[in-house]
């Protein structure tokens, strides 16, 4: 079969040996991939479909594929940039398995994504031909041997003339393929196109009207080419939610959940990929009074805001995992002189540069035993998109009533995933109170720990007779120096024992599935939306796994040991690295493991095993699901 | 008391009693007997009585090194944070509440060496406040090791047969760097001039920076001492838009006009190993960082209900 002359005109009648596309279908979900070179547009692309879906009313999580530079080589398999977009008619909580389909604007990226297995063996795949017959020789080359490899699998393949056609519309295809591909999936998938006119308006209106012509016509000529040419439907029903629906990414959410909670000032240096809260904060913030400040490094940012904290109303900051790396010092001198300060972490893969854009859960240890010293504090971790708005709520008021430090452990998966969630019925009391300027009753210290909670009263410049010297040397009640035993024993105790006192007001997790069971996975963060689906394919196959998703890491969630104990086996499920039990050189003893598992060992004495992996990419639930049937078919009790 | 802190007495003498130097004295200082830091303190001390700075809408932020204990001797508010990051801590109070007068206190190991990015962004930020850079070219508190201004030659711990480099001029880094507005050199041994000096930096609007010529009489006791014995060999600045210090010329008779509006001229003076005092350089028209950067506090339903609107923006 010589793929390339059946992909030279678009097939809507395939050959004989080529699998049919489907015609109409019906499907509860679907996910589909644009992918392109840098810069092509793809993201833009499904980033609209994922918008007109929600509006629509469909479940939808999108997930970016963005490579590290801004514009690498063209037409090579690194340079996949591009977009995947889950839709179903339920609620859609994480990216799935594999694509159905795939718009991919040259056969170099869709390699990539073949090589990756992110398509599913009888994936739709609508590919640019015009490379199939380009007057470069080493690029019809490639397109041969590209071919040559994808059909070894049971793709339907279809061509698709996108340059030739956009030419008829603009004069740089390569600007325009997206909203071309954006029309052909309005007419596959049936979208709403008068809300997509709309939608693309509002886009390039910054541009100008010629720009915003232009896209409206290759978008209505993706639509005519795909009604002309292409025998294909799917159809995801929509059940409209009952309440009111917002739809955002996870860095938005981060940033209009701090304004819901009152803060003011953002002090970060840019690191991808948390720099986007300050992209959307430097659009809005100042209409709220706030500021962005863009600090000359990651360690004046964070003192900046401690400096800020110190001064009135905490401040906060964003950042990532070098970025943290280097505030460490900053977050124990917010903890030493207990000034609230909130720290979200946009996790990356790691260590060091690690993998700039793509997700790892590799910094809960980081997070929570980084600094030298005794340095408790808090560490919570949203696990959805809805919960990077409320989180950033509690955040500020846990730093403010506990007088410490919140780490939040966002991911790159929830910072660039767009969801519809609950809009959020905001309340006034969210909001930080003003702060206290009257005078400080005579006899109150700067540090008068109640010594049951460790909680004190906190004075803030400006504040009459409440004069005093924070220091990050160890010191009294009286915020005096003091380097005697006993002083400093007192003050580890009085900032620990915050943490057990917030413990104290925490109530244990829900499980997710049967109170009792065979096996117990235990996840944090972006992951629980794939953890709770495999978790139900395994229920629905009569197994009797549950899921429990912890958002408290420090302290952690009460009632946990209770809770492992009714399970055989205890397993987390995360993003970061660990050793295979079954690797000839690890034993139970040298076995490092999970991030959380460690945690969770150590904190409930159960013997918690894990299952990690560092793909850069978000967990599928295919996969969670084969690993805890591996774990369930191993005959070795964990206790 | 000085005739102009009577006038001012006078002035607040409705509302409340006058603030004296005691009123601004924290715990006992635990300097060494002889070191610079003690003139400075006494200084700004009188600065603080002179100016009649309220203790609780005041902050004094320092780093860590011997200078940076300076927060503690005083009643005012003060944040002693980490080596080198005193200038960040100081930016963010600002910008929380630019009512409060903000003084930093670092050395040079902070200002000149761990923390050199956060002095270089300071100075261009030119945010509200004064930054005294006590100056005694070397490490004191964790004993004796080379600091960037220590001059070549001179042995410490770390470099026992003397320090490798010519040793970094502050004067010339900080005139260096765009938006600086104010940048003046005087010495510990000249009390006089010092008190002028911090106040001259107070009265400024923006970051002024004073880099003080400082003894330490454990590790660099032969630092300044032909300057401190013989008054010829300190040359001072003079101008009157500069810092006026009233009988100064009987003791020191080597005097440099220069004029505090002339960069060029500003550059060509800053010499790191010269005991030349006064006012180099003055801008009062370069823009502040926290006069352009406003945080505005709208009540919660305020914001509540602007929060609600932009969500509209991203209803479904």
């Amino acid at each position: 079969m010589t793929v390339t002359s059946n992909l030279s005109v678009p097939a809507a009648a395939p050959e004989a040996g080529q699998p049919a596309i489907p015609g109409r279908l019906t499907v509860r979900e679907h996910t589909l991939e644009i992918v392109s070179d840098s810069g092509e547009g793809a993201q833009r692309c499904g980033q609209l479909f994922g918008m007109v879906s929600a509006r629509m009313g469909n479940g939808v999580w999108t997930v970016e594929i963005i490579p590290a530079e801004i514009e690498p080589p063209p037409r090579t398999p690194t340079s996949a940039s591009g977009i995947r977009v889950r839709i179903g008619t339920a609620p859609v909580t994480n990216w799935g398995d594999h694509a159905h389909l795939v718009v991919a604007f040259n056969e170099q990226v869709l390699l990539a994504r073949h090589r990756l297995g992110a398509l599913a063996d009888d994936c739709i795949v609508l590919v640019e031909n015009c490379w199939a017959t380009h007057p470069d020789e080493t690029i019809r080359k490639a397109w041969d041997e590209a071919m040559a490899e994808l059909g070894t699998r049971g793709y339907r393949i279809v061509g698709v003339p996108m340059e030739e056609q956009c030419l008829s519309v603009v004069d740089e295809p390569r600007k325009g393929k997206n909203m071309f591909a954006l029309g052909i999936l309005t007419t596959v998938y049936e979208r709403e196109a008068e809300v997509l006119r709309e939608l693309i308006a509002r886009q390039f209106r910054k541009k100008s009207e010629e720009v915003v012509k232009a896209n409206l016509a290759l978008f209505e000529l993706g639509q005519r080419w795909a009604v002309e040419h292409l025998d294909l439907c799917v159809h995801v029903p929509v059940e409209k939610p009952a309440q009111p629906m917002v739809v955002m990414n996870g860095n938005q959410a981060v940033a209009l959940g701090a304004i819901a909670a009152g803060l003011d000032l953002c002090a970060m240096y840019p690191i991808t990929p948390a720099t986007s809260v300050s992209h959307y904060l430097g659009d809005i913030f100042e209409r709220f009074g706030g500021v962005v400040h863009q600090a000359e490094d990651e360690i004046a940012a964070a003192g900046v805001a401690i400096g800020a904290s110190f001064a009135g109303n905490p401040a906060f900051t964003v950042t990532s995992g070098p970025g943290l790396a280097l505030k460490t010092e900053f977050i124990g001198l917010a903890v030493m002189t207990e000034t609230p300060l909130v720290v979200v972490d946009v996790q990356r893969g790691g260590p060091s540069t690690g993998l700039p854009t793509k997700v790892e859960q590799g910094d809960l240890l980081a997070s929570l035993y980084g600094q030298p010293g005794d340095a408790p504090h808090v560490v919570l971790a949203p696990a959805t998109i809805e919960e990077c708005f409320h989180c950033m709520v509690t955040a500020r008021r846990l730093a403010e009533t506990f007088r410490t430090v919140v780490i939040v452990l966002t991911d790159a998966n929830l910072a660039t995933g767009v969801q519809p969630f609950p809009r959020p019925s905001l309340d006034p009391r969210w909001h930080a109170p003003p702060p206290d300027t009257g005078a400080v009753p005579a006899g109150l210290r700067p540090y008068d720990w109640n010594p049951e909670t460790g909680l004190s009263r906190r004075f803030v410049p400006g504040q009459p007779d409440g004069m005093f010297t924070a220091t990050g040397l160890a010191h009294d009640e009286a915020s005096k120096v003091a380097y005697d035993p006993e002083s400093h024993q007192r003050g580890c105790a009085m900032r620990s024992r915050k943490l057990a006192a917030l413990h104290r007001t925490l109530k244990p997790p829900v499980v997710y599935g049967a109170e009792r069971g065979d096996l117990l996975v235990v996840g944090w963060g972006s992951t629980k939306g794939a953890i709770e689906e495999a978790v139900d394919r395994l229920r629905a196959d009569g197994l009797a796994v549950s899921a429990l998703h912890l958002r408290f890491l420090s302290p952690l969630e009460p009632g946990l040991r209770a809770i492992f104990r009714r399970f055989r086996k205890v397993l987390t499920v995360e993003i970061n690295y660990s050793d295979e039990p079954d690797d000839p050189l690890i034993t139970d003893e040298n076995r490092r493991r999970a991030q959380l598992a460690w945690v969770l060992r150590a904190a409930t004495l159960v013997d918690v095993d894990c299952w990690s992996r560092v793909p850069g990419q978000p967990l599928r639930p295919g996969h969670i699901e084969a690993a805890i049937r591996g774990r369930l078919r191993t005959k070795k009790e964990s206790r | 008391m000085t005739t102009g802190c009577s006038l001012l007495a006078a002035v607040l003498e409705d509302e409340e009693h006058a603030f004296t130097v005691e009123d601004y004295a924290g715990a006992a200082p635990r300097w060494c007997p002889g070191c610079g830091d003690h003139a400075v303190l006494t200084a700004t001390q009188r600065v603080l009585e002179t100016e009649q700075l309220r203790p609780e809408q005041t902050v004094f932020v320092s780093g860590i090194g011997c200078s940076s204990r300076f927060p503690h001797y005083l009643s005012t508010y003060g944040f002693h944070g980490l080596h080198g990051r005193a200038l960040p801590v100081a930016t963010g109070i600002k910008l929380r509440n630019p009512a409060l007068h903000v003084f930093v206190v670092m050395g040079d190991g902070d200002c000149c060496s761990i923390g050199a990015g956060h002095w270089i962004h300071a100075t261009r930020y030119n945010v509200n406040m004064v930054a005294l850079m006590l100056d005694n070219g070397v490490y004191g508190l964790t004993k004796n090791q080379t600091s960037p201004t220590t001059p070549r030659g001179h042995p410490t711990n770390t470099q026992p047969r003397g320090s490798y480099l010519d040793a970094l001029d502050p004067l010339s880094a900080t005139l260096g760097v765009t938006n600086a507005s104010f940048v003046a050199q005087t010495a510990d041994w000249v009390p006089a001039h010092l008190y002028e000096t911090i106040r001259a930096a107070y009265h400024h609007r923006g970051f002024a920076f004073v880099r003080i010529l400082q003894r330490c009489p454990q590790y660099t006791r032969g630092l300044w001492d032909e300057a401190v014995r013989n008054p010829d060999l300190t040359e001072i600045l003079e101008h009157e838009r500069g810092i006026v210090v009233p009988g100064l010329e009987k003791i020191y008779r080597h005097r440099v006009r220069h004029d505090p509006a002339d960069l060029d001229a500003a550059r060509r003076l800053a010499r790191p190993d010269v005991a030349r005092l006064g006012l180099l350089y003055r801008n009062e028209q370069a823009p502040c960082y926290d006069e352009t950067l406003r945080i505005t506090r709208y009540a919660a339903d305020q914001r509540a209900r602007m929060l609600d609107e932009e969500l509209d923006r991203h209803a479904v």
